[in-house]
């Protein structure tokens, strides 16, 4: 057991942090510590291709596909530097973490040289369509639809909640292919160029004002027959495994962004007197230790070597995390006081702490609800019976 | 960078969890609390033939070296089964203090024993002690196993002394204690002749990071435990004839044990790891690892009495063993609040 990084180890986080302060303080200073993932979306896709050009954008990628092959510690050290100097959330986040993993382990030969080099190189955004309207912590519901229609998949229905689908290029979608079949069986996993008169998206209005989701509607929209990852009928079991990639090493980026957050209450408390309550000055400690076990827990999940073993911290880290950044949103208003309530802003929009406020009781619904999160590790961890299944 | 067990880490709490299981056993541990709460028989074992007792201290007076990983190890598996052992008094805060603090004389004299088990330390502190040169007046009401002690390790915080137990003016008393497996003792000090230590700061400094990581170790060992434990009730248990491991309440309540232990583990290890490393965080993981493991150990035992419903009231039970270590581990060597106080002054600087 060893936390410590070894001297090449702190060479490679220079370098990191070399590079990426230089951007923030060069021609990318636009946007730095822009903390919303809608903000300067152009600039942002130019950003992603900067990372990309500098083989920046996966590192722990094989490097034919663009990437570094990058060790753990080399990871975990890219995403620290890359929080701490400020730089803005990846807009490709989920072609990166999601289909870009998806596509190297399920996907043909063809499949990776047509969309890996382009993902790394931040010139194709992904987009991810699983929700429906019907179909939320009931994902195995879906009903949308496709059938081969010639040398083409012909896609009717609806997704809900496609994050970033205003930005992307591409959409990977579950669908129901086997007519009449239900839940797991019958889905096919396919991906979907968003630039067709067949997909409409249309943004949804969060309870912070901004609108990140989307609803993404599927009238005879087309791809060719070989855009399926994965057998015709395999989507689940594709899907599943995709999902798994989201506790990935990118985790401990979104937790220097929680460090950031944090780090502003902090700053607020001291400048306010707030920093003077007994109780806020527990709480506050209690949101530092909280992310701090974060950070340990994603090491500990990051450094089981044995994946056949189901692990307790990987299991328990996403209801984990989520939970404690929406008491910190809580802590944030409370930290502020009643001023938080009010926005500088003419529009409905507001700054970094009122708004993780409003955001942040999304992260307890999207990615598995909390109650989800419960069953599975009572379920998958502790070996309880599952939830019984109603008539559908 | 590699957050996991070595192969050697793995082995000794195999070998650790192997042998409480097999002889921390209810039966034995339920004798003990009727008696000093030590099973002499464990302490033995413990001792000379698994050699478990000297991890974490140092070779040249008879330990097994290694670190506060190792040591963590060995109070994880032991608090599994609440063992009643005076291992935290002896071994880690006295055995720690001589071990940073004590001349080569002292280390000497006293490591060895305290090692082997042939001699039991007690540890306190006394914010009051009254030190006429090395004549010391004071004491405490809560002394672990003070009663079987052999000597006594007795700070002010500035200097640190050992104290024979048979010296005279040393009174010791037995105190009725909800935790029987870990009995305090009043010890009353009535001039009498200390022995200081030679550097009461490095003392000091190991016998704290040793004693709160190895509670909070403890406490992890004891909540997993008692998640255990709870899961293989909830799987045999049927009401409304099905397994009440099945109604989402409970099941629901099982996973935010497991969520808390999980982070306990983090904490724990972290503060071994940290304290091995000399990393500079290790003096807000220390505070961050007794304070979240005390806490999510006594949620964990008292959530153990719920889930098991009235037999988890009885005494017959082991539940409320492990309620009553869990409330112990919590109060002693600081409250939560006092913990977090310790951290929030790091990030947030003395409140005005």
């Amino acid at each position: 057991m060893k936390l410590g990084f070894s001297p090449q180890d702190e060479l490679f986080r220079q370098e990191c942090a070399d590079w990426l302060n230089g951007q923030m303080a060069g021609e990318f200073r636009d946007i730095k510590n822009v903390t919303k993932l809608t903000g300067n979306p152009e600039r942002r896709k130019e950003w992603e291709q900067q990372l990309g050009a500098h083989r920046w954008s996966c590192i722990g990628w094989p490097t034919i596909w663009g990437g570094r092959d990058a060790t753990l510690a080399q990871q975990v050290i890219f995403a620290e530097e890359y929080a701490r100097a400020g730089v803005p959330g990846r807009v490709n986040h989920i072609g990166i973490e999601l289909a870009g993993p998806t596509i190297l382990t399920f996907g043909t030969e063809e499949q990776k040289q047509r969309f890996l080099p382009d993902i790394a190189a931040g010139k194709t955004i992904f987009c991810q369509g699983f929700s429906e309207p019907n179909a939320g912590s009931d994902l195995a519901s879906v009903r949308t639809k496709a059938r081969l229609d010639g040398g083409d998949w012909v896609v009717n229905g609806q997704k809900i909640w496609t994050s970033m689908a205003h930005i992307a290029d591409w959409i990977f979608v579950i669908t129901r292919t086997q007519e009449g079949s239900q839940g797991p069986k019958g889905l096919t996993f396919l991906m979907m160029p968003i630039d067709q008169p067949g997909i409409d998206i249309r943004g949804i209005r969060q309870i912070n004002g901004d609108a990140e989701f989307n609803e993404t509607f599927f009238t005879d929209a087309r791809c060719p027959a070989d855009s399926l990852i994965g057998a015709v009928g395999d989507g689940w079991r594709i899907a599943m495994g995709l999902l798994a990639f989201e506790r990935g090493v990118s985790t401990l980026g979104q937790q220097m962004a929680f460090r950031n957050e944090l780090d502003e209450i902090i700053a607020t408390a001291k400048a306010n007197g707030a920093a003077n309550d007994p109780l806020i000055r527990q709480r506050l400690a209690k949101a530092e230790i909280g992310l701090r076990l974060m950070r340990y827990g994603a090491l500990r999940m990051l450094s089981q070597t044995d994946h056949a073993k189901i692990d307790g911290a990987a299991l328990t880290y996403k209801i984990q995390w989520a939970s404690w950044r929406r008491s910190l949103g809580e802590l944030a208003m409370d930290v502020l006081g009643q001023g938080g309530e009010i926005s500088d802003h003419a529009e409905y929009e507001w700054d970094t702490l009122p708004n993780l406020f409003l955001f942040s009781r999304a992260d307890t619904i999207y990615g598995g609800t909390n109650q989800i999160q419960r069953n599975l590790i009572a379920e998958r961890g502790l070996g309880l019976p599952r939830e019984p299944r109603g008539m559908s | 960078m590699e957050f996991a067990f070595t192969d050697e880490q793995q082995m000794i709490a195999e070998t650790a969890q192997a042998f409480f299981a097999e002889n921390a056993t209810s039966d034995r541990t339920r004798k003990a609390m009727a008696g000093d709460g030590i099973d002499r028989a464990l302490w033995q074992g413990f001792c000379q033939e698994l050699a478990l007792s000297g991890i974490g201290l140092p070779e040249s007076s008879g330990g097994a070296g290694l670190g506060f990983v190792e040591l963590a190890i060995i109070a994880e598996s032991a608090g599994a089964q609440v063992a009643a052992l005076p291992m935290l008094g002896s071994l880690v805060q006295a055995g720690q203090a001589i071990a940073a603090g004590g001349s080569d004389a002292q280390r000497g004299e006293w490591l060895p024993d305290l090692i082997s088990g042939e001699r039991i330390a007690g540890y306190f502190h006394d914010a009051t002690l009254q030190a006429s040169g090395d004549r010391l007046t004071g004491g405490s009401r809560f002394v672990t196993h003070g009663s079987s002690a052999d000597l006594f390790v007795v700070t002010d915080m500035q200097q640190v002394w050992i104290v024979r137990a048979d010296a005279p003016g040393v009174t010791v008393t037995a105190q009725t204690s909800m935790d029987q497996t870990r009995p305090f003792a009043h010890v009353a000090l009535m001039d009498v002749p200390g022995e200081r230590l030679s550097d009461p700061g490095a003392a000091l400094v190991a016998a704290h990071q040793a004693a709160f990581i190895a509670v909070a170790a403890e406490a992890l060992g004891g909540a997993q435990a008692c998640l255990d434990r709870t899961v293989a009730y909830s799987k045999e248990r049927v009401q409304f004839g099905r397994q009440i491991g099945s109604f989402q309440a409970y099941k629901h309540r099982l996973a935010d044990m497991m969520i808390e232990i999980e982070q306990a583990r983090s904490a724990v290890y972290w503060a071994a790891c940290a304290v091995d490393e000399g990393s500079d965080e290790a003096a807000m993981a220390i505070h961050a690892a007794k304070s979240f493991a005390a806490d999510a150990y006594f949620r964990c035992a008292g959530d153990m009495i719920q889930l098991h419903g009235g037999i988890g009231f009885t005494w017959e039970h082991d539940a409320h063993i492990f309620f009553k270590r869990a409330r112990s581990l919590q109060a002693m060597l600081g409250s939560g609040n006092w913990h977090r106080e310790k951290i929030a002054t790091m990030i947030l600087g003395e409140a005005a």
